[in-house]
């Protein structure tokens, strides 16, 4: 079975979703990326989606989930590059992804995560979560 | 004994003259607008009448099912182009359903002439000549209203495509302005083309204006909800403007929830924000220059 990669960049964790996820690959995904956090204690996570183009109501969830556990594990979490496609279909299911920040691409998304680590007051798209003390 | 098929057949038949003539009189008579229509047409398109009801009449078999039966279809056709091109020379319908109306006096006189002698059958004949005219009559009404019905849908469609346009206010931020109201199927269209221009230009501010929407009720605002939040997930911030007076009123009497958006007043004071938010601002010329 495959798995996604998850690629530590510096102070960064980079995730992107080449492939279509099936739920096996998403439960794994999200194994790997908190156990990742926490062995590494990355402060910043950054979850490239551009080439997802479908999403179900579990892949929704789990997207859902893993960008929240990032956030309870105190790694800002930036989701880049959804299709609008998925964003509608996450809209019709009621999953807004509530604190997690979004970017409309990767460079954009690092620009954020950057701002959010290091001080500078953060004029993070949508973003409410300031960057809480060091769990 | 013969079926009030058969007298009206033969009173078509052996009056159809005097009986136009009659008609003609009675529909001059009966409407003020003679402008709208010149003599010569009405009565062409009379005499047309008479000739093909006469027809389905003998071909009919006394069958009173206007509105199907295949014998029926010449005058179906007949008053469809009447009720059609009444309706362009600017004819109300219930005008128009007086045209077929207005040969009653003059049919009902020939009948009586004819039958006057028997009482049963004179009633059953003027009550089923009265019923196919009437039903003839209804029928142009109910062609008018189809009419109606396809330009009001066509208009629709059309409305669905002009008012959805995505501008570039500048690098970086897009205005929606929604004029009219908002149901499902327009939502929908209004928020594809706006994602798909978030993508084209990488925009990160989006600003919703509604100053066009007459009114915002709980579905409405659903509406926007959806909108604003299907934009941040792709990674770019809405705000909305173009709030009246009113609408806040009514927003905040419906208890509707507008989340964490913001909103602005004006489109203006939103563009001001949008701009500072992507480090820009606007300064006077000369202060620019000194």
């Amino acid at each position: 079975m495959d798995r996604i990669p998850i690629l530590k960049m510096g102070e960064f964790l980079l995730v992107t979703i080449q492939v279509d996820m099936h739920d096996r690959l998403a439960l794994a995904l999200q194994d790997d990326l908190t156990d990742r956090i926490s062995r590494t204690g990355s402060r910043a996570v950054l979850i490239d989606i551009s080439s997802l183009e479908i999403v179900d109501s579990f892949i929704g969830r789990m997207l859902s989930n893993i960008a929240s556990m990032a956030r309870v594990l105190d790694a800002e979490t930036v989701v880049v590059g959804m299709r609008p496609a998925v964003a509608i279909t996450l809209v019709e299911l009621g999953l807004s992804l509530p604190g997690v920040r979004t970017a409309l691409d990767v460079e954009k998304g690092m620009a954020q995560l950057r701002h959010a680590l290091h001080g500078s007051t953060g004029a993070g798209a949508g973003g409410d979560a300031d960057a809480g003390p060091a769990g | 004994m013969p079926t009030t098929g058969n007298v009206l057949t033969e009173i078509l038949e052996s009056q159809e003259s005097s009986l136009l003539t009659d008609w003609l009189r009675d529909q001059h008579a009966g409407t003020a607008r003679r402008g709208l229509i010149s003599d010569r047409e009405l009565e062409g398109q009379s005499r047309e009448f008479l000739g093909l009801l006469r027809t389905a009449m003998m071909r009919g078999n006394n069958s009173m099912e206007v509105h199907q039966a295949a014998e029926w279809a010449p005058v179906r056709e007949l008053l469809g182009a009447i009720s059609r091109s009444r309706g362009q020379q600017g004819f109300s319908p219930s005008e128009t359903a007086t045209f077929v109306f207005s040969l009653k006096p003059s049919l009902f006189a020939r009948i009586r002439e004819r039958l006057g002698a028997d009482p049963d059958r004179l009633f059953v004949t003027l009550r089923d000549t009265s019923e196919l005219l009437d039903r003839l009559g209804l029928y142009t009404t109910e062609v008018y209203q189809q009419g109606r019905e396809d330009v009001i849908m066509r208009q629709q469609q059309d409305m669905l495509e002009l008012s959805t346009p995505v501008v570039k206010l500048w690098d970086g931020v897009l205005a929606l302005p929604l004029i009219g109201t908002l149901d499902s199927a327009r939502t929908q269209t209004v928020m594809e083309s706006l994602l798909e221009r978030i993508v084209e230009t990488g925009a990160e501010v989006a600003i919703v204006d509604i100053t066009g929407v007459p009114t915002v009720d709980t579905l409405v605002a659903q509406h926007l909800m959806k909108t604003v939040t299907a934009a941040r997930l792709m990674g770019a911030d809405c705000i909305i403007s173009g709030i009246r007076p009113q609408i806040a009123q009514t927003i905040v009497h419906l208890g509707v929830a507008l989340g964490d958006v913001t909103t602005k007043a004006s489109l203006a004071d939103a563009f001001a924000l949008a701009l500072q938010r992507r480090g820009l601002r606007v300064a006077p010329a000369a202060a620019a220059r000194a």
